[in-house]
C-alpha cells in the first residue's frame, strides 16, 4: 500500500504464510491422476475425490469434494490434461444433483396409466418388469420388446445394454440417445477412413494456424474447449465459423459465415470449388491416400460460388475468402457439431467437411485434421460397445458373419442365438405407435423432451403396453412409465466414458448411493437373472464388466484391451486404439498416412446438396432451428434443478431479428407444421432475419421439440432438429413454464440484496441467458 | 498491486457465467456470487463482461475511504477485504462509492459482501475461484509477465477515469493493443440532472 496516511489508519493483515496451508486435500488440489488408495481426508475430514464432468463430451476433471459423513458437497477444480482447472456452470453445479432432495429413492410401479405410482419393493417392480416382458415376448414374439439406452452412462453400462437387449432380452430392438448426438459424424468417418472419432486431440487445436469450426457453438456447448480455440488465436491462427447465430465465438472470428440452415454441404462444395479453382489442392496428398478424387472433384464443379451464395443466403466472397484462408494454412483443422450433423443430410454435410481437409491435405499431423465435438459426456463411448442398433462390442457390426461369430464366442451363445440388426431411436417410436413393439425399457434418456414431433412421440410412448425407465429424477418420460428404477448418478459408482477425442477416463465413486438407489448394472443384471441368462450377467461390479469390455473390442479398431482401471488412475486417461498394456494410445490418427480401410486410402465421397425435408411455402417461409445453451443440457432432467442453473436460464426464449417488428421480451408465437408454441422474443442483430433460433431443454408447453420434423438422414438416421419451415406472429402471452424446484447448496437472495447496478428482475430473456442480478 | 492478481479481457467472454457460479462455491461467502456479468450491448452482439471487485488503491479504496465503521481493511499485498463483519454497520456508503459497482448489501444481516480476491485460497497460493474455472481465460490470475507469456503483445489498463477522478486498480483489464489508453475512461460524463444542462 502506499504511505498516504489514511491508509495508515487500516489495520492490515499480515500475509499468510503457504507453508502453514492445511495438509490433506490443498496438498493436491493442484495434482493430476492420484490413485484411489491415495485420497485422503485432511484435517476438517475433507477428502477430494479425482473424477470427471458427468455432462458433456469435453469431459473436464474435477474434485468432487466429500465430508466426513462421506457425502458429496462440493466442487474443487482440477488440474487435469484436458481442462487445466477449467469448468462451465454445469460441471460447477452438477455435484448439486447428487444428494438432491428430487433424487427418487425407490422404486415406482402403476399397472395401468390411469393409476398414480406406488413406492415398492425392488423384487416387486423387477418381478413385474420380467412378466411382463414375458408376457408381451410370448403373445407377440422377441422383438415385440425394445432397449433404449443412454450415452451419458459409463461404457460399461453401455456395453450391458447392448448385451442385455441381444441375450436376456433376445430382442433386436436396441438403440440409444446418442442417434440424436454425433451418428452422422460417426457415420461419415467411418465411410472416409474407417474408423469412427475425431482424427486429433484437442491440444492440436492449439497447434493450428486456421481453425473452422462449423455447426458449433463451441462458447455455450463445449465452453471449456473455448480455451484451446483462444489459445490457438494467441498464436495467431485465424477462426473461420459457421454458424446462422453470431455466437460468442462466431462475434471474433475472422470470417463468420451466416449460412442459412441445412445448407452446409452446398457451402462446402463451393468451398472446394474455388479450392481446385486456385490450384489450392494438395495433389501429391491426394494421389497418395485418396480414392474418389475424380468423381468429387467432377461434383464440385457444379457449385462455383455464386451458386452457393444464392442457396445459402452469404455473399460469394465470402466463400472464396473461406477457401484461401484454409487452403492457404500451413495447417488447418476442421471441428463440427450438432450444427452440421442434425440434418436430413448430415452425414453428406460432414464428408463434405472431409473432403475440404483431403484436399488439402490437412489430415493426420500436428494442428491438422478434423474432429467432431461430442454433446454427451459418452456420446463417443456409448456407441463403441454394441448400443447401437447396427453395432456389436468393440464397434463390430451386427451384420457381419465373422463379427458376430467373434462376440457369440464371448457371450457364450449360438449364433443362431443373436438377432440381427434393429432400427434407430425415431424408428423404434414410429413402430411403437403401430404396436409392433408394445414393450419398452428406456435406461437413463428423455425422448418426452429430446425426441423431435412431441405429438409423435408421445403417441408410441402412450401405445406401449408396457414401459420401464431408469432414472435418479423423475424425467418427463418416466412419470409416463409403468415402473421406474430408481438409480445411481455418476458420482456413486465407478466407470469410463470416452470424449470427443476418444481418450477414455475414468470417474471415480465419490459417494455410496442413497438407501434404496441402485446401479444400473445391479438392475440390469438382476433383471437377466429373472429372465433365465443370469450365468451371462454375473457381475459385482463396473471393474467386471470393464474387463469383459476390454476382451470384447480385443483386435477390433475400437481396441480397449491395453486400457485399464489402474493405468487410467495414474494417466490423463488414454485415447483408444490401445491394444496392449504397454502401448500409449492414439491421441492423433492417420500419423503413418495410413486410414482404417484394408487400402489404407481415404474414401473420399460424393456429396450433392439437397433442401431440407421441411418445405418453405407462404404459410412457413422462415427456417426455425434449435440448440443448447450453456446453463442447461441437453433435455434438462439435470439441470433444470440446480438453482444456479434454472437462475442463470429459466425458460427459453424464440431469438429473431428485428426487422421483424417485435420488442424483446414480447411474447412470440412459433408456428410449425407440427404445431405451434409461444415464447419470449429475444431480438437480436445476432442472428439471420429469415431464421429462429429456440433453446431445446424445456418440455411442452415451451418445447422446441414440439415443433421439430422428425425426418431423417437415411444412413444415420439422425432427425433433422436443425432445420424446420416455420411462421412467426404476435401473441397474446407466454405459456407457463411450471416453477423449477431450487437444488441445496443454492441459497436465493436477491431480494435480501442490493446494489447500485442491479438491474430490474428480468421480464425477458436478455443476453443468451438473464443478466446476473446478484 | 501487479502482483499475482487478476486480469480481465472482455474480448475472450463468452458469458457462460462459469465464473458466477464458481464464485458461488467458493468458501468464503458460499452460496453467494460476487461476480457481475454485464450484457454490453444487448440486442446487437452477445458480448459480455464480468466484474469483479477491482481492488482499487489510490490510496485506499473509495468503498475504504467512505466506510464511516473503518471495517474495509486492506491487507499489506493490496486485497480490499470484504467489511468485517465485527465493524460493518450496514450503511451501503461503500455501494455507493464503489465506481464499479462491487459490494452488496445484506439487507437481512445487515452486512456488506464483497469479493476479497477469494483470500482464503490466494493466500495459500491458489488462484481465485473466478479465474480458476473460466474456460476462455477472460478472468486470468497471475502476475503480467505469466499473462504476456501466454499472450503476446496484449496490453493492459489499471488506471480508470470517472468523470473528473481517476482511480488506480490492482485488479487490470486488457485493453485494445491498437488503442492504448491511460488512463482507460471508466464512465460517461456526466451532461444532465433533472433536465438540466449542468456540463461548464
Ligand atoms: S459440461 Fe462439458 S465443458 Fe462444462 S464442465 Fe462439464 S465437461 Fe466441462
Ligand atoms: S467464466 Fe469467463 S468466459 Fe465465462 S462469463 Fe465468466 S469471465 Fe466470461
Ligand atoms: S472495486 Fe469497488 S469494492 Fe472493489 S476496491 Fe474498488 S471501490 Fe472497493
Amino acid at each position: 500500500m502506499t504511505a498516504d496516511p489514511r491508509a495508515a489508519d487500516r489495520r492490515t493483515y499480515l500475509p499468510l504464510d503457504p507453508s502453514l496451508a492445511p495438509p490433506g486435500t490443498r496438498g493436491f488440489r493442484d495434482a493430476g491422476g492420484i490413485p484411489a488408495d491415495q485420497w485422503h481426508a485432511d484435517q476438517n475430514g475433507e477428502t477430494l475425490v479425482p473424477t470427471h464432468c458427468c455432462f458433456c463430451g469435453v469431459q473436464c476433471g474435477m474434485y468432487l469434494r466429500v465430508d466426513r459423513g462421506g457425502k458429496v458437497f462440493g466442487v474443487e477444480p482440477r488440474n487435469h490434461d484436458i481442462n487445466r482447472m477449467r469448468l462451465c456452470p454445469k460441471g460447477i453445479n452438477a455435484y448439486q444433483q447428487v444428494n438432491h432432495p428430487d433424487r427418487l429413492t425407490a422404486p415406482l410401479m402403476r399397472r395401468s396409466r390411469d393409476e398414480d405410482f406406488r413406492e415398492v419393493s425392488w423384487d416387486e417392480a423387477l418381478d413385474f418388469t420380467v412378466s411382463e416382458i414375458t408376457r408381451i415376448q410370448q403373445a407377440h414374439g422377441n422383438d415385440a420388446f425394445g432397449l433404449l439406452g443412454g450415452a451419458s452412462l459409463f461404457s460399461e453400462k453401455t456395453y450391458l445394454v447392448g448385451k442385455f437387449a441381444r441375450v436376456a432380452l433376445k430382442s433386436r430392438h436396441v438403440d440409444y440417445n446418442g442417434r440424436l448426438c454425433m451418428v452422422s459424424a460417426a457415420g461419415a468417418n467411418k465411410l472416409a477412413f474407417g474408423i469412427d472419432r475425431a482424427g486429433n486431440p484437442f491440444s492440436d487445436i492449439l497447434l493450428t494456424d486456421c481453425l473452422l469450426i462449423a455447426g458449433s457453438n463451441v462458447g455455450e456447448c463445449f465452453p471449456v474447449m473455448t480455451q484451446y480455440v483462444w489459445g490457438a488465436r494467441d498464436r495467431g491462427a485465424s477462426l473461420i465459423v459457421i454458424d446462422p447465430r453470431e455466437t460468442a465465438i462466431a462475434r471474433t472470428a475472422d470470417i463468420h459465415v451466416a449460412l442459412k440452415p441445412g445448407t452446409d454441404s452446398a457451402f462446402f462444395n463451393a468451398v472446394l470449388n474455388v479450392i481446385i479453382e486456385e490450384g489450392l489442392t494438395d495433389e501429391t496428398y491426394l494421389a497418395a491416400h485418396a480414392t474418389g478424387w475424380a468423381e468429387v472433384k467432377a461434383t464440385v464443379a457444379a457449385y462455383p460460388p455464386s451458386r452457393a451464395a444464392g442457396i445459402c443466403g452469404v455473399p460469394a466472397e465470402q466463400i472464396v475468402q473461406v477457401a484461401r484462408a484454409f487452403a492457404r494454412a500451413p495447417r488447418a483443422m476442421a471441428w463440427h457439431a450438432r450444427g452440421i450433423e442434425h440434418h436430413s443430410q448430415g452425414v453428406e454435410n460432414c464428408l463434405s467437411v472431409i473432403n475440404l481437409c483431403t484436399a488439402t491435405g490437412h489430415i493426420g499431423k500436428p494442428g491438422a485434421g478434423y474432429g467432431t465435438i461430442t454433446g454427451q459426456g459418452n456420446g463417443q463411448g456409448g456407441r463403441e460397445h454394441g448400443q447401437k442398433a447396427d453395432l456389436l462390442p468393440g464397434g463390430r457390426s451386427i451384420m457381419n458373419e465373422e463379427h458376430r461369430r467373434q462376440i457369440c464366442e464371448i457371450w457364450g451363445i449360438e449364433e443362431s442365438e443373436l438377432p440381427p440388426a434393429g432400427t434407430s431411436m425415431m424408428e423404434m417410436v414410429w413402430q411403437m405407435q403401430r404396436r409392433e413393439i408394445r414393450g419398452l425399457i428406456g435406461i437413463c434418456n428423455n425422448p418426452f423432451v429430446s425426441l423431435p414431433n412431441y405429438k409423435v412421440v408421445k403417441a408410441g410412448y402412450d401405445a406401449t403396453e408396457f414401459h420401464a425407465q431408469f432414472d435418479f429424477f423423475l424425467s418427463e418420460t418416466a412419470a409416463n412409465a409403468h415402473v421406474v428404477f430408481p438409480v445411481t448418478t455418476w458420482a456413486e459408482d465407478d466407470g469410463v466414458m470416452a470424449n470427443a477425442e476418444a481418450r477414455v477416463v475414468k470417474h471415480n465413486k465419490a459417494q455410496d448411493p442413497p438407501p434404496g438407489v441402485r446401479t444400473d448394472t445391479w438392475v440390469m443384471c438382476e433383471l437377466a437373472k429373472r429372465l433365465g441368462a443370469g450365468d451371462k450377467f454375473a457381475f459385482a461390479d463396473s471393474r467386471e464388466v470393464f474387463d469383459e469390455l476390454r476382451i470384447a473390442s480385443a483386435g477390433t479398431v475400437n481396441d480397449y484391451y491395453g486400457i485399464t482401471y489402474e493405468r487410467l488412475e495414474e494417466t490423463g486417461g488414454i485415447v483408444w486404439p490401445c491394444p496392449s498394456t504397454d502401448h500409449p494410445g492414439t491421441p492423433r490418427l492417420f500419423e503413418d498416412g495410413k486410414t482404417y480401410h484394408p487400402d489404407g486410402k481415404i474414401h473420399m465421397q460424393v456429396v450433392e446438396w439437397h433442401p431440407p425435408m421441411d418445405p418453405y411455402d407462404d404459410e412457413h417461409p422462415m427456417a426455425l432451428t434449435t440448440g443448447r445453451t450453456v446453463a442447461h443440457f441437453l433435455s434438462g432432467n439435470q439441470t433444470r434443478r440446480l438453482g444456479a442453473l434454472v437462475e442463470q436460464t429459466p425458460r427459453p426464449w424464440a431469438e429473431i431479428h428485428p426487422s421483424h417488428g417485435f420488442r424483446n421480451g414480447e411474447p412470440v408465437r412459433v408456428v410449425t407444421r407440427r404445431g405451434s408454441e409461444v415464447f419470449p422474443a429475444l431480438v437480436t442483430e445476432a442472428i439471420r432475419p429469415d431464421t429462429v433460433f429456440i433453446p431445446y431443454h424445456w418440455p411442452v408447453p415451451t418445447a422446441a421439440n414440439a415443433l421439430t420434423i422428425d425426418a431423417l438422414d437415411p444412413r444415420s438416421k439422425i432427425p433433422e432438429y436443425k432445420v424446420c419451415a416455420c411462421r412467426i406472429e404476435h401473441a397474446e402471452k407466454i405459456d407457463e413454464v411450471p416453477a423449477p424446484p431450487v437444488a441445496p447448496g443454492h441459497i436465493a437472495y436477491p431480494e435480501t440484496q442490493v446494489s447500485r447496478t442491479d438491474p430490474l428482475p428480468p421480464t425477458a430473456p436478455q443476453g443468451r441467458g438473464t443478466s446476473e442480478r446478484s | 498491486m501487479m502482483g499475482r492478481t487478476i486480469f480481465i479481457d472482455p474480448g475472450r467472454c463468452i458469458g457462460c457465467q462459469a465464473c458466477v457460479s464458481a464464485c458461488r462455491e467458493c468458501d468464503s461467502h458460499r452460496g453467494k456470487s460476487m461476480i457481475h456479468l454485464d450484457y454490453t450491448d444487448e440486442g446487437r452482439s452477445v458480448a459480455s463482461l464480468p466484474t469483479v471487485c477491482m481492488h482499487c488503491e489510490d490510496p485506499v479504496a473509495p468503498c475504504a475511504e467512505v466506510c464511516p465503521a473503518d471495517a474495509i481493511l486492506v491487507t499489506a499485498d493490496g486485497v480490499v477485504q470484504q467489511a468485517d463483519t465485527t465493524r460493518c454497520i450496514g450503511c451501503a456508503n461503500c455501494v455507493n462509492a464503489c465506481p464499479f459497482g462491487v459490494p452488496k448489501i445484506d439487507l437481512q444481516a445487515k452486512l456488506q459482501l464483497k469479493c476479497n480476491l477469494c483470500y482464503d485460497r490466494t493466500a495459500y497460493g491458489l488462484a481465485p475461484m473466478c479465474a480458476t474455472v473460466c474456460p476462455t481465460g477472460a478472468l486470468f490470475y497471475g502476475t503480467l509477465e505469466e499473462l504476456q507469456a501466454e499472450r503476446p503483445g496484449v496490453q493492459v489498463a489499471d488506471s480508470f477515469v470517472f468523470g473528473e477522478s481517476e482511480v488506480r486498480t490492482g485488479v487490470a483489464m486488457v485493453v485494445p493493443a491498437d488503442r492504448v489508453q491511460w488512463p482507460v475512461p471508466g464512465g460517461l460524463p456526466v451532461v444532465e440532472i433533472n433536465g438540466k444542462d449542468v456540463r461548464r
